[in-house]
């Protein structure tokens, strides 16, 4: 059975000058540099990783949202075409990206029913009584209350606002989402709401979604698969359980160390990465994270490592996965 | 104007207290008196400047030597040239409506105009980029970096003066802001903002701009039109005063102020009253934009 989305070797490089004015020479900035991962339908992929790695870009490049400079994109095993014409347009109906900033994603004019009837309205569904009936059944749905059909988005809370955008993304049926940090701006009381919200429209709609976060505990939660990106590559993808619980690569193995635990008496290592992590401008030669892992070697610093398999369908980039597992 | 204004927060404590005053001030609150009267006098000049004909006691162009430079009835003259007459016995009354009918036939058509050429080549240039949207910026930097004085005082000497020509020239005055506005927002919510989430849900260029950005940006393009009209004004009155807008026997308001200068002392009521309409309609404009603008944005509510 193919996969619902499948992506391979994408890649999105930008022309950016270095410091220098009108004389500073150019150079290639890779903002997403060869990442592949499939998400089958109904199924979650959570994407990890700093502020800066190339996770809501390769959203964007999945989504078919950004041309991407090298590798394929296949929807439902079709490739997707990042040419905004009209069938790029009717695709849409089957992709949506949720946005972080909910308040700047609503249009501040118009009542937050109409924005949510919007895509409904955009790809001609149904007519206009059976369209507004759908929008007020979702409306009750994702837990907004009926009266608030006519308020506007400033009028909103933080919470409500993004089931708004969530309903927006629900109501023509797609069958993948992309959230892109849909909760790191909520607090966590909502953020747990918009979680269930999240699982529940799952289990209702049978739609996949492309979880980005930071927020490692919730990757967690929310996923059948994690993917760990660094510096625009995957460093290592798997089952939540195997990836949280046993990490190969040493910045997995570094993060999952910062998820803060209930138990914090609790003998273990605290992992702190040193220095920030390098420009993607100059993505240091051989492993992209040598400069600050306690274990590189000299193979470390000459050779990209390739992501290989590891027995039960884990995945990991790096040289000494497998033989560091027991000395760390 | 987003401030909470004093006066509607202690009436809000005391509404329970006082409803029929509360009522009032909800009631003028919702449709402020200086606005109303305005709109009343936009609505007057309208009426002016359609019924024109059967408004004007005399034609605008008849003389009457013989009662050259009356002064107005206020000011010892007679009822029958109530306010006055100019320096060829002609009656200010009736040029002032004809000129009416002129000036705001000029000033309404060159700023929708300038609004709609303007935005719409403001909105080509940030949708489509490249190539159009440079030969755009080249146009409103030409535009912006050239008195427009000169420029109108060049087409009209070189292609002579007809009416439509005069409007349309006018019509080109302050269309680079207005393209500059739209531009600049239309590109700033396309980034990330709602435009690009309307884009993303499939929407058509037609949807996300006729929808959603040309409402979101009608606030600022009012507040636009209505600096723009004034401006228009005074820039035809400044043309006639040259003697290249709007030509003799034809008369506007600039162009009574023009010619009214020369008897600015002997006969100040031939300069008076056009000025006075200037500065009226031009207040009245931009009082009904700024309530406007407030008005149609929702989250001022």
């Amino acid at each position: 059975m193919t996969p619902l989305l499948e992506v391979r070797g994408l890649a999105r490089h930008y022309r950016v000058r270095r410091p220098g004015g009108l004389w500073g020479r150019t150079a290639v900035l890779k903002a997403v540099d060869g990442v592949s991962f499939a998400i089958g339908r109904g199924r979650t992929l959570g994407l990890v990783g700093e502020s800066g790695c190339g996770k809501s870009t390769a959203a964007r490049l999945a989504l078919g949202l950004l041309p991407a400079t090298s590798g394929d994109v296949l929807f439902d095993g079709q490739p997707l075409s990042t040419r905004q014409d009209a069938a790029w347009r009717a695709s849409r109906r089957k992709l949506q990206l949720v946005f972080q900033d909910t308040l700047g994603a609503l249009d501040r004019r118009l009542p937050i029913g109409l924005q949510i009837m919007e895509p409904l309205d955009i790809h001609g569904i149904g007519t206009r009584a059976e369209r507004l009936e759908k929008t007020k059944d979702l409306f009750t749905a994702v837990g907004l209350l009926p009266h608030m059909f006519d308020r506007y988005p400033h009028e909103l809370s933080g919470g409500q606002r993004q089931r708004v955008v969530l309903a927006r993304a629900l109501v023509a049926q797609p069958a993948l989402i992309a959230c892109d940090e849909p909760i790191s701006a909520l607090d966590v009381s909502i953020q747990a709401q918009v979680i269930n919200l999240l699982h529940d429209l799952r289990e209702q709609f049978g739609v996949a979604y492309l979880f980005i976060s930071h927020d490692l505990r919730v990757v967690r939660q929310v996923s059948d698969e994690v993917a760990v990106m660094y510096l625009g590559r995957i460093v290592e993808q798997g089952t939540p359980d195997r990836l949280f619980r046993q990490p190969e690569h040493p910045y997995t193995r570094a993060l999952v160390s910062a998820i803060p635990v209930a138990t914090p008496n609790r003998a273990r290592q605290r992992i702190i990465l040193k220095g920030d992590p390098p420009s993607p401008v100059d993505v240091p030669a051989g492993c992209a994270f040598h400069p600050r892992c306690a274990l590189a070697g000299p193979r470390c610093r000459v050779e990209t490592p390739a992501l290989r398999s590891m027995p039960g369908g884990h995945r990991v980039a790096c040289h000494l996965a497998g033989e560091t597992a027991a000395a760390a | 104007m987003t401030a909470i204004d004093p006066a509607t927060s202690e009436v809000a404590i005391g509404a329970p207290r006082r409803p029929v005053r509360a009522r009032w001030s909800r009631l003028i609150e919702a449709w402020p008196p200086l606005v109303m009267l305005a709109i009343a006098w936009i609505v007057l000049t309208l009426i002016v400047a359609v019924g024109a004909d059967a408004i004007a006691p005399y034609d605008y162009s008849r003389m009457d030597l013989r009662a050259r430079l009356a002064p107005p009835a206020f000011a010892g003259g007679v009822w029958t040239h109530f306010l006055g007459t100019d320096e060829l016995g002609r009656d200010v009354f009736s040029r002032l409506v004809y000129s009416v009918r002129i000036s705001l036939l000029i000033a309404f058509a060159a700023t929708i105009m300038g609004a709609v050429v303007g935005t719409l080549l403001g909105l080509l240039a940030a949708h489509l980029r490249g190539f159009f949207e440079e030969a755009v910026l080249m146009l409103i930097d030409f535009q912006a970096s050239m008195p427009f004085m000169i420029i109108a005082l060049a087409v009209l000497a070189f292609l002579g003066n007809s009416l439509p020509l005069f409007i349309g020239l006018m019509g080109l005055h302050g269309w680079e802001r207005y393209a500059r506005i739209s531009r600049g927002l239309a590109i700033s919510a396309s980034e990330q903002s709602y435009a690009g989430a309307i884009r993303q849900l499939g929407a058509t260029p037609w949807r996300v701009y006729g929808r959603h950005i040309l409402p979101n940006i009608a606030s600022t393009l009012i507040v636009n039109i209505t600096l723009s009209f004034p401006e228009i004004i005074l820039l035809e009155s400044g043309l006639s005063f040259l003697g290249l807008g709007v030509q003799p026997p034809l008369t506007s308001l600039g162009n009574m102020v023009g010619y009214g200068r020369e008897y600015i002392e002997l006969a100040s009521w031939i300069l008076l009253s056009p000025a006075a309409v200037i500065v009226l309609t031009t207040l009245s404009i931009s009082l009904i934009g700024d309530w406007l603008r407030d008005r149609l944005d929702p989250t001022l509510r």
